[in-house]
C-alpha cells in the first residue's frame, strides 16, 4: 500500500496535516465562541468545515483510497448550498434589525 | 390427497364479473358524493340504472351457464398456511341469488323513485340502497367464508343506515341500533364458526372445505366438530334471518322507509341466513343434531310470529311478523333437508313479500303516512291497482293455487310430513294462521267504510306509475313464479333439477334423506289439506272482518288475557329489556361512576398535568441567547468525546 503513495506527498509527514487541521478547527471553535458578528461566526464555521476537509483529503491520499476525496467534493457542494441559505438568513436579519450582532438577537425564546 | 376444485376457467373476461358488484358501488359513490347536486329523479334513475346493469350481466351469466367455476381476482390474505384469495364462486346458487337480488332490487329502486320523491335526502337514500345491493352481491358472489362475512357485515351496516334513515326521530334511531346490536350477537357466532372451519379444514374456500368434509377424512370426530361448526353458523343465521330468539329487531326495523323494508327485511338481507346454510349444506348434512335444532327453531319461529301477527294493527308490523314467520318456514325446510324447497320458498317469498311491502307502502303513501289499520278501510275503490296486486300477494302467501306460495309451501310441508307428522301438523296450523292474518289485513284496509280523517280521504290517490309498475311486475311473478317448481303440472321440477348439482356431496352422504318422496295419493292428500287450511283462514277472516265487520279496538281497551298476551307480543321485548338491556345499562352506569370517574380520569388527567408541568419548568432553559447555546453545544461535544475516548 505504501508503494502506491506518490513521492511528492510522502515528503510531508501525515502528522503535519493533522496539526494543521487541528489548529484550523480550534481557531474556528474559538471564533464561534468569542465573536458576536454573525458573519464572522459564519466564516468560523466554514473554517471548521474546511479543517475537516483537509484531514479527510490527507488521510485519503496517504491511504491511497480515493473515497475520502470524493467525500470532500460532496461536503463542498453541500457547504456551498448551506452558505447560500445562511447568508440569505443573515441578510434578512440585517434588514429587519439593522444589526448582525448575535447577542442582540435573543427574541427566539419562550 | 389432491384437492380438485371446480373448474377455474371462467368463460368471460374477469372484468365482467367485477362489474356486477362494482356498478352499484359506483352508483353509491356518485349518489353519495353528488348528494344534493343531483335532482331527485336523476338520483333515482342513476341508482336504478346501476342495479339494472348488474341484473343484465347476471342474466347473461345465467343463460350461458354450463359448469361451476370460480373467478380469481387477486390474492387477498396470505399468512403462513392461511390463504384467502379474493375470488367469486359462480354456480347455480349464486346465480339464482344474483338474479333475485338484482331483479327484485331493481324493481324496488324504481318504486323508490316515486315513493321517496318528496323526501329531501333522496341522494342519500339511493346511495345507501346501492351500497346495500353491493354488499349483498359481494355476499352471494364470494367463494369463501371470509368474503361471505364481508358482505354479511356490509348488509348489516346498510340495514342500520337505512332503518335509521329518518334520523331526526329518536325511536327510529333506537330501532336501527337494536337491529345492529342484535345482529352483532349472531355475527359473533358466525365468526367463531369460520374460525372453527379454518382450524378443522385448514381452509375457508368453499370448494376445498366441502370436499374435505364430504370425504370424511377426519374419522369419528367429524360429526362432533361439524355439529359445533354448524351450530355456530346457525347462530349467525338466526341473527340475520330473524329466528327465535334473535328476531326482535325485524319488527322494529319497520321504522325505515317502506322500500327499505321490502328490499332488506323481506326480499334479500334476511334470506342471507338461508343462503349461508344452503352454501354450507354439506356441513349441515354431516350434523343431523344441528339440522334437528334448525328445524325446531324454524317451526317455533313460524308459529310464534304468526300468532303475534294475528293481533297487530300496524300494517307494516303485520307484514314484518309474517316475514319472520315465513323465514321460519325456510329454516324448517332446511332442517328436514329440503334444501331446494327452501331456496324455492326464498324466491317465491321474495316475490310476494316485496309485492306486499310495496303495496303497503303505496297504501301508506296514499294515506299521508298513516300506518294504522284502524284508520283505513274501503281503499279498494281509491287504489284499484294496489288492491288487486295486494290481493295476489295475499293469495300467494296463503298458499292458494296456482299462486307462487302454494307450490313452495306445499313442497316444504310434504318434506316435513316425511320427516315428522307432528311438525307437519304445526306447520299446517301456521299456514292457516298465515292466511287468516293476511286476509284480516286485506279486509281491514281495503273493504268496508273509510275510517280515516276527512283530510286523509280528500288526499287519497292511486300511486304514480313508477310505483304501480313494479307492483304489477311483482304481482305477475307472485302469480306465476311457482311454476318453476310444479312437477305435477309440468312433469318436471325445473328449479330442483337446476339446483341438484349443489347438493351432490350431501346426497352422497345421506342418500336416504333425498330419496324420500311421498307417494302420489299422500301428496294429493297433503295438497288438499294445506289448501283447505288456507281457504279456512280466508273464510274465517271474511266472516270476522267483512260479514260481522269487526274492528280492532283501541290500544288501551281491556282484552281477555290470551289476546292481551299476543297483542303485547308475549312481552318478549319487555323480557329482553329486563334481562339484558337494563343490567347492561346499570353495569355501564356503575363503571362510569366508579371506574371511569374515580380511577381512569384522574390517571389520564394526571399524566397530562405532569407533562404540562415538566414543560413549564424546561422552558427556562431556552434563553434565546445564541452564545449560551453555542457554549453549551461545544461543552456537550467535548463531554461526549471525552467520555467516549478519554478512558482509553
Amino acid at each position: 500500500m505504501e508503494a502506491t503513495v506518490p513521492e511528492v506527498i510522502r515528503t510531508v509527514p501525515l502528522q503535519y496535516y493533522v496539526f494543521l487541521a487541528t489548529a484550523l478547527f480550534a481557531i474556528g471553535v474559538v471564533g464561534v465562541l468569542t465573536r458576536r458578528n454573525a458573519i464572522i461566526i459564519f466564516m468560523c464555521i466554514e473554517l471548521m468545515l474546511n479543517a475537516v476537509n483537509v484531514l479527510l483529503t490527507a488521510f485519503s491520499a496517504y491511504r491511497a483510497d480515493p473515497n475520502g476525496q470524493i467525500f470532500v467534493f460532496f461536503i463542498m457542494a453541500v457547504a456551498a448550498a448551506e452558505v447560500a441559505v445562511g447568508l440569505g438568513i443573515i441578510v434578512m436579519i440585517y434588514r429587519n434589525f439593522q444589526t448582525t450582532d448575535v447577542n442582540l438577537l435573543s427574541r427566539l425564546k419562550w | 390427497m389432491e384437492i380438485v376444485l371446480p373448474g377455474t376457467n371462467a368463460p368471460y373476461p374477469t372484468f365482467l364479473y367485477v362489474l356486477i358488484p362494482l356498478l352499484p358501488f359506483v352508483g353509491f359513490l356518485l349518489n353519495g358524493l353528488l348528494n344534493k347536486r343531483l335532482s331527485a329523479t336523476a338520483a333515482g334513475l342513476l341508482g336504478s340504472a346501476t342495479v339494472l346493469g348488474s341484473f343484465v350481466i347476471s342474466l347473461v351469466l345465467f343463460f350461458n351457464f354450463k359448469y361451476q367455476y370460480t373467478v380469481e381476482l387477486f390474492d387477498w390474505i396470505t399468512v403462513g398456511s392461511l390463504q384467502i384469495p379474493f375470488s367469486y364462486q359462480i354456480d347455480q346458487l349464486s346465480l339464482v341469488m344474483l338474479l333475485l337480488v338484482t331483479g327484485v332490487g331493481f324493481l324496488i329502486h324504481v318504486y323508490s323513485i316515486g315513493y321517496m320523491a318528496h323526501d329531501e335526502n333522496v341522494g342519500k337514500f339511493f346511495s345507501f340502497l346501492n351500497l346495500f345491493i353491493f354488499s349483498m352481491l359481494v355476499l352471494v358472489l364470494g367463494s369463501n367464508f371470509v368474503i361471505l362475512f364481508i358482505g354479511w357485515e356490509g348488509v348489516g351496516l346498510c340495514s342500520y343506515l337505512l332503518i335509521g334513515f329518518w334520523n331526526t326521530n329518536t325511536d327510529y334511531n333506537n330501532a336501527a341500533k337494536k337491529a345492529f346490536i342484535i345482529n352483532r350477537i349472531g355475527d359473533l357466532g358466525f365468526l367463531l364458526g369460520i374460525f372453527l372451519i379454518y382450524l378443522t379444514f385448514n381452509s375457508v374456500q368453499y370448494g376445498e372445505v366441502f370436499q374435505k368434509a364430504s370425504l370424511s377424512q377426519f374419522g369419528p370426530y367429524t360429526a362432533g366438530i361439524c355439529t359445533a361448526i354448524t351450530l355456530l353458523l346457525f347462530v349467525g343465521a338466526m341473527g340475520k334471518s330473524a329466528q327465535l330468539p334473535l328476531y326482535t329487531w325485524l319488527p322494529d326495523a319497520m321504522a325505515g322507509p317502506t322500500p327499505v323494508s321490502a328490499l332488506i327485511h323481506a326480499a334479500t338481507m334476511v334470506t342471507a341466513g338461508v343462503y349461508m346454510v344452503l352454501r354450507a349444506n354439506v356441513l349441515f348434512t354431516l350434523a343431523p343434531q344441528t339440522l334437528e335444532v334448525v328445524g325446531i327453531i324454524g317451526l317455533a319461529t313460524a308459529l310464534f310470529a304468526a300468532t303475534i301477527g294475528l293481533a297487530q294493527n300496524d300494517i307494516k308490523k303485520v307484514l314484518a311478523y309474517s316475514t319472520v314467520s315465513q323465514l321460519g318456514y325456510m329454516f324448517l325446510a332446511l332442517g328436514v333437508m329440503g334444501y331446494s324447497s327452501s331456496l324455492f320458498h326464498v324466491l317465491t317469498h321474495a316475490f310476494f313479500k316485496a309485492l306486499m311491502f310495496l303495496g303497503g307502502g303505496s297504501v301508506i303513501h296514499a294515506m299521508s303516512n298513516e300506518q294504522d289499520l284502524r284508520r283505513m278501510g274501503g281503499l279498494r275503490k281509491y287504489l284499484p291497482v294496489t288492491f288487486f296486486t295486494f290481493l295476489i300477494g295475499c293469495l300467494a302467501i296463503s298458499g292458494i293455487p296456482p299462486f307462487a306460495g302454494f307450490f313452495s309451501k306445499d313442497e316444504i310441508l310434504s318434506h316435513v310430513y316425511e320427516h315428522s307428522k307432528l311438525m307437519w301438523a304445526v306447520g299446517l296450523f301456521t299456514s292457516f294462521l298465515t292466511a287468516f292474518y293476511m286476509f284480516r289485513l286485506l279486509f281491514l284496509a281495503f273493504f268496508g267504510e273509510f275510517r280515516g280523517t276527512e283530510e286523509q280521504k280528500h288526499h287519497l290517490h292511486e300511486s304514480p306509475a313508477s310505483m304501480t309498475l313494479p307492483l304489477i311486475v311483482l304481482a305477475i311473478l307472485a302469480a306465476v313464479g311457482g311454476f318453476m317448481g310444479a312437477p305435477m303440472l309440468l312433469g318436471k321440477h325445473y328449479l330442483a333439477d337446476y339446483l341438484a348439482p349443489l347438493f351432490t356431496y350431501s346426497r352422497r352422504l345421506n342418500p336416504a334423506a333425498f330419496a324420500l318422496e311421498p307417494d302420489h295419493g299422500t301428496e294429493l292428500m297433503l295438497i288438499g289439506l294445506s289448501v283447505a287450511a288456507g281457504v279456512l283462514g280466508i273464510v274465517l277472516a271474511y266472516v270476522q272482518y267483512v260479514v260481522r265487520a269487526q274492528r280492532p279496538v283501541a290500544d288501551d281497551a281491556p282484552r281477555p288475557a290470551p289476546e292481551n298476551l299476543v297483542y303485547h307480543k308475549y312481552y318478549i321485548d319487555e323480557l329482553y329489556d329486563a334481562l339484558f338491556v337494563r343490567p347492561t345499562m346499570a353495569l355501564s352506569r356503575g363503571l362510569y361512576k366508579f371506574v371511569e370517574n374515580s380511577v381512569l380520569n384522574p390517571l389520564t388527567n394526571g399524566f397530562g398535568r405532569a407533562v404540562q408541568g415538566g414543560g413549564f419548568l424546561l422552558r427556562y432553559v431556552q434563553t434565546g441567547a445564541v452564545e449560551t447555546y453555542l457554549i453549551l453545544m461545544v461543552v456537550g461535544i467535548v463531554l461526549i468525546l471525552g467520555l467516549n475516548y478519554g478512558r482509553l
